[in-house]
C-alpha cells in the first residue's frame, strides 16, 4: 500500500492580505507560513492513521514549490510520513501543478493520492480533480470519511444538504475536508525524526501553463455597522425588511 | 463556437446554482457574440425546454441510468462529448459540490485553463480575464485564461438569476457512458432543512450560546425565515452541532444574502467563510467583538434576551401566530 499526500504551503490564517508591485503580487513581508489546514488536519492526519493501522503502508508527502517550502515539509514530516518529495517549481497555474503531481504519482505507482479540498489562499479546489483525470483514476471530492478494507475504500462525501457513502477500488484520488481526522500536534520525537527523513528534490516535467494572474483587488470596505438598541430588536426586523429588503 | 453550461440536478430537479450558471453563461455568450447551450445528465423531471427563459438556446440531454449516480470520471467523459457536440470553447459549471469535482477534471481532459470561484463575468475586452475570490473571500484575483478552451466554475449566490422569454431546443445526446467504478451505497439527506450551501438566509450560533440545549431559538428563528443553520468551529468541535454546519476558513465558505451571527466573536478565520454574505447582522453582548467591524447591522446585547424578541417581531411581520 502506497499513499501520496499532496501538501501546500499557505499564509497563516491571520496573515494580513495586501499586495505589492502594482497589485500583482501578494505581500509576503512578515507573513508566517503554515501547511494548508485542509492538507494537514484532514488529509495528512488521515493518511498517518491509515499507516498506523497497517504499518507496512508507505507514506510519501509531495509539494510543488521552491526551496522556501522546505520548513513546511519538515513540519509535515514531523507529524508523520516516510519521506517527502519536492518538485522544484514555482507556479500559480493549477494545470501545471497537477501535471507535476501526476508525473510523480505515475512514477511512484501510488494506490492512493490525497489532497486537501482547497488551499486557503488560492481556493482553487482543482488539483485533486485534475490529477485524477491525468491519471485516469476515479475521484471522490470533499470526502469527510475514508476507510479501507483491503483494496476497497469506503468514502463518505459531502453533497448538498447531506452526505453520500460510496465504495471504490484502489487506486483512487480523494480530496479531504473536515471530518476525515482530528488535528494533531507534532511531538518532540516526530520533530527530531523529521530532520533525518529524506526530502528528495526533483526537477519539474515539461508542462503547459494555461492561466496567469493579472492582478489582485481588495473588496470595497463596509460602510460601517448600524447599531440598534438592545431593548428594541423589532427595529432590527423592520430594517431588515424595509431597508435591507432581505426578510 | 458556443458557451456550454453544465446543469446540475438532484433527484430530477435543477439546482438553483445551475440557474445562476445558465444566466451567467447566456450573458457571456451574448458578450462573445455566440450562443449558449447546456448539458444535463440523468433523469430529469422538470421541463427542460422552459430553461430557455434563462437565455440558453439548446440543451443536450444524456439520460442513462448510470448517470443517476454521480461519478466525476464518468460524468466528465459524457460532458466532454457534449463539448464536442456543441463545439463549445467556454464551459461553465457552478462551483458547488459536484462542480468542484467536474470542472477540474474536464479542464485537464481538454487542456483548458480553469478558473474556479468566479465572482463576475469575464472581461473579454483584452484577452479573457476572470475575477475570482481568493484568500477565503478576503480578496479577488483577476486571472487570465490563455488557452483556446476555457472552463469557469461560478461561485454559488454570486450572480443574479435573470429570466426572460424563450424556450430551449432539447436534444437527446447519444453519448458513450463508461461503467462507473464508484458505487454509491447510501445517501443521507437532512430532510426538511434548507441546505447551507444554497441558503439565502443563514442563522448561525457560536460559543456565546453556552450549550447545545440553547439552539432551540436559533432553529426557531431559522425556520421562520426559511433559513439554514450554521455554527462556528469550536461549536462543531465540541459536537454541540454537526460538522457540516461549521462555517469559516476551515469549514464551509458561504455567501448568503443575509447572515445572522449570534454569540460569535468574529475571529478572522470565521469571517473568512462568511464575509461574502451580502448583509451581516451581529448579535453579541461584547461591544468590542471584532464581528461588529464586518457587520451591517448589530445589536449589543444578551442573545438570550434579544433573540426571543426578534422571533416575536418576525412572527408579527410574517403574520404567524
Ligand atoms: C487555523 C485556524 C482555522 C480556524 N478555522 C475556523 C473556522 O473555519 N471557523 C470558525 O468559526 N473558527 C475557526 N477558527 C477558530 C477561530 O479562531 C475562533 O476561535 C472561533 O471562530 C471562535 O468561535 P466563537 O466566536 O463561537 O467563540 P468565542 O470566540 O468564544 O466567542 C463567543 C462570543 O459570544 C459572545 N457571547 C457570550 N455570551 C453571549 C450572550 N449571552 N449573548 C450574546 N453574545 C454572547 C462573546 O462576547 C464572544 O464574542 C480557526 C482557528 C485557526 C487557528
Amino acid at each position: 500500500m502506497k499513499i501520496l499526500v499532496c501538501i501546500s504551503k499557505t499564509p497563516d490564517t491571520t496573515a494580513k492580505i495586501a499586495f505589492t508591485d502594482n497589485n500583482t503580487k501578494f505581500a509576503t513581508d512578515g507573513v508566517q507560513w503554515i501547511i494548508n489546514p485542509y492538507d494537514e488536519w484532514y488529509s495528512l492526519v488521515r493518511a498517518i492513521e491509515l499507516k498506523e493501522k497497517d504499518p507496512s503502508t508507505v507514506l510519501h508527502l509531495l509539494t510543488v514549490a521552491g526551496a522556501e517550502a522546505d520548513p513546511i515539509i519538515r513540519k509535515a514530516l514531523a507529524l508523520g510520513g516516510d519521506e517527502a518529495i519536492r518538485v522544484n517549481a514555482d507556479s500559480q497555474d493549477s494545470f501545471y501543478i497537477a501535471t507535476q503531481i501526476a508525473e510523480v504519482a505515475k512514477q511512484g505507482n501510488y494506490d492512493l493520492v490525497f489532497t486537501g479540498r482547497e488551499t486557503i489562499d488560492y481556493n482553487g479546489s482543482s488539483i485533486g480533480g485534475m490529477v485524477a483525470e491525468l491519471l485516469n483514476l476515479p475521484y471522490v471530492a470533499l470526502a469527510t470519511k475514508f476507510d479501507l478494507n483491503g483494496t476497497t475504500a469506503t468514502i463518505t462525501r459531502e453533497i448538498e444538504g447531506g452526505e453520500e457513502v460510496c465504495e471504490a477500488a484502489l487506486p483512487l484520488v480523494v480530496s479531504c475536508q473536515k471530518g476525515m481526522a482530528e488535528q494533531r500536534i507534532p511531538n518532540m520525537k516526530g520533530i527530531m525524526g523529521a530532520r533525518t527523513k529524506p526530502l528528495k528534490v526533483v526537477e519539474p516535467a515539461a508542462a503547459d501553463t494555461l492561466t496567469s494572474i493579472a492582478g489582485f483587488e481588495l473588496p470595497p470596505a463596509k460602510a460601517g455597522v448600524k447599531l440598534i438598541p438592545a431593548d428594541n430588536p423589532a427595529e432590527l426586523v423592520r430594517l431588515l425588511h424595509e431597508e435591507a429588503k432581505q426578510i | 463556437m458556443s458557451v456550454l453550461i453544465y446543469i446540475d440536478q438532484a433527484e430530477g430537479h435543477v439546482k438553483k446554482a445551475s440557474l445562476e450558471a445558465l444566466t451567467y453563461g447566456a450573458k457571456l455568450a451574448a458578450q462573445l457574440g455566440t450562443t449558449a447551450e447546456a448539458v444535463v445528465l440523468g433523469t430529469v423531471t422538470e421541463d427542460l425546454a422552459a430553461l430557455g427563459k434563462y437565455g440558453v438556446k439548446k440543451i443536450h440531454h444524456v439520460s442513462n441510468d448510470t448517470l443517476n449516480h454521480f461519478d466525476a470520471q464518468v460524468f466528465t467523459g459524457v460532458i466532454a462529448q457534449a463539448v464536442t457536440a456543441a463545439n463549445a470553447d467556454v464551459v461553465i459549471f457552478s462551483n458547488n459540490v459536484d462542480g468542484k469535482a467536474l470542472a477540474p477534471r474536464l479542464a485537464a481532459r481538454l487542456k483548458a485553463g480553469l478558473v474556479t470561484g468566479a465572482a463576475a463575468l469575464p472581461d473579454t475586452s483584452n484577452g479573457f480575464v476572470v475575477k475570482k475570490t481568493v484568500f477565503s473571500g478576503k480578496a479577488f484575483a483577476n486571472v487570465a485564461i490563455n488557452s483556446p478552451i476555457k472552463v469557469i466554475a461560478l461561485n454559488p449566490n454570486a450572480f443574479k438569476i435573470e429570466a426572460g422569454e424563450g424556450t430551449a431546443e432539447v436534444a437527446a445526446l447519444n453519448a458513450t457512458v463508461e461503467a462507473s467504478k464508484v458505487k454509491v451505497t447510501q445517501v443521507n439527506k437532512v430532510t426538511g432543512e434548507v441546505p447551507l450551501s444554497e441558503a439565502e438566509i443563514v442563522v448561525s450560533g457560536g460559543r456565546g450560546l453556552k450549550g447545545p440545549e440553547n439552539w432551540g431559538m436559533i432553529e426557531e428563528l431559522a425556520h421562520l425565515l426559511h433559513a439554514a443553520t450554521a455554527c462556528s468551529r469550536p461549536v462543531a468541535d465540541v459536537h454541540w452541532r454537526p460538522h457540516h454546519e461549521h462555517v469559516g476558513q476551515t469549514g464551509l465558505a458561504i455567501a448568503p444574502n443575509l447572515y445572522i451571527a449570534i454569540g460569535i466573536s468574529g475571529a478572522i478565520q470565521h469571517l473568512a467563510g462568511v464575509n461574502r454574505s451580502k448583509v451581516i447582522v451581529v448579535i453579541n453582548k461584547d461591544p468590542e467583538a471584532p464581528f461588529f467591524k464586518a457587520a451591517d447591522y448589530g445589536i449589543v446585547g444578551d442573545a438570550f434576551e434579544v433573540v426571543p424578541k426578534i422571533i416575536e417581531a418576525v412572527k408579527k411581520l410574517k403574520g404567524v401566530a
